[in-house]
């Protein structure tokens, strides 16, 4: 892998890193995917607040995004996805529940909270990164 | 205002999910390439991640020396400080799920644009997931506080 590579990588990052900053200086918010989206799951008690319509719009631009991609570079982005359903099954619930039970993803703990040195984020962050490369370990290595 | 926020959140999720797609982080063989140590290490998160945190550390600072945001009343931002049983639990299993298929929930409610079936079924099981801890939480906590 040749370095333009890494420098789109890096490139993609501060764009991620933007769309933070830009959700905290103009709605106070915080990007964390797993918490938008958990949130839109709440039952919906009397008149819809804004915030339900600022998370479902978050949501509604993360695809949108991904078809501006299509439009500029006239190609969809690469998704090889490897996983048996029953992997991918088991592994969504994993993810849903692991993120919401632990307040957080790769967004919401890692860009945001790293990014305002939150102790807990730090902590979760080194949590799911050890557990992650340990899963890939076994699952590649081992069986 | 409450039209102008939910533009801005359309507009930043947009631009959320084009940086998602440019770092490839929509490739879960790329995410499971990086967390592959002993195997062909992908290096491609780390230069993501370190891009995001450059920027997103910046915006930070800057928004501390804000009164208030742009477009709202108040700042909405996590001030729980301690590191509890729930956290590390939570960020296990999430690191579990995430190393079995290597789609974490932002890439893979962007990924839906893609149309691919094994996306829907994740994005569908996360859904149940979220939905099945938000329902026992509830019940948890409804039950001894309302007395």
């Amino acid at each position: 892998m040749d370095w333009s590579a890494w420098l789109q990588s890096f490139a993609g990052g501060a764009l991620i890193g933007l769309a933070a900053s830009l959700l905290l200086i103009m709605n106070g918010r915080v990007a964390g995917v797993s918490g938008i989206v958990g949130a839109l799951l709440a039952p919906i008690r009397g008149r819809v607040d804004s915030v339900r319509f600022e998370n479902a719009a978050f949501v509604l631009g993360l695809p949108a995004g991904v078809l501006a991609f299509f439009l500029v570079f006239g190609e969809w982005p690469e998704a090889r996805i490897e996983a048996s359903w029953p992997v991918l099954a088991i592994g969504g619930v994993l993810v849903g529940f692991g993120t919401r039970l632990g307040s957080g993803c790769t967004s919401g703990h890692g860009v945001c909270g790293l990014a305002r040195f939150s102790r807990r984020s730090l902590a979760a962050v080194g949590t799911f990164f050890a557990v992650a490369v340990i899963t890939v370990f076994v699952m590649e290595h081992i069986l | 205002m409450r039209r102008v926020r939910a533009l801005a959140a359309l507009a930043v999720g947009a631009l959320f999910g084009f940086g998602l797609a440019i770092g490839g982080m929509l490739d879960p063989a790329v995410i499971r390439g990086f967390l592959d140590l002993a195997g062909a290490f992908d290096p491609r998160l780390g230069f993501v991640f370190a891009g995001a945190l450059v920027i997103s550390a910046a915006g930070y600072a800057f928004s501390r020396r804000m009164l208030r945001p742009a477009l709202a009343e108040t700042f909405a931002i996590p001030t729980k400080e301690r590191i509890d049983a729930p956290l590390i639990a939570g960020a296990s299993l999430f690191g579990l799920g995430w190393g079995m298929v290597g789609l974490c929930p932002g890439p893979a409610v962007a990924a839906l644009a893609l149309g691919l079936p094994p996306v829907v079924v994740f994005v569908a099981c996360m859904l149940l997931g979220m939905a099945a801890h938000d329902f026992m939480r509830r019940r948890s906590v409804a039950e001894p506080l309302s007395a």
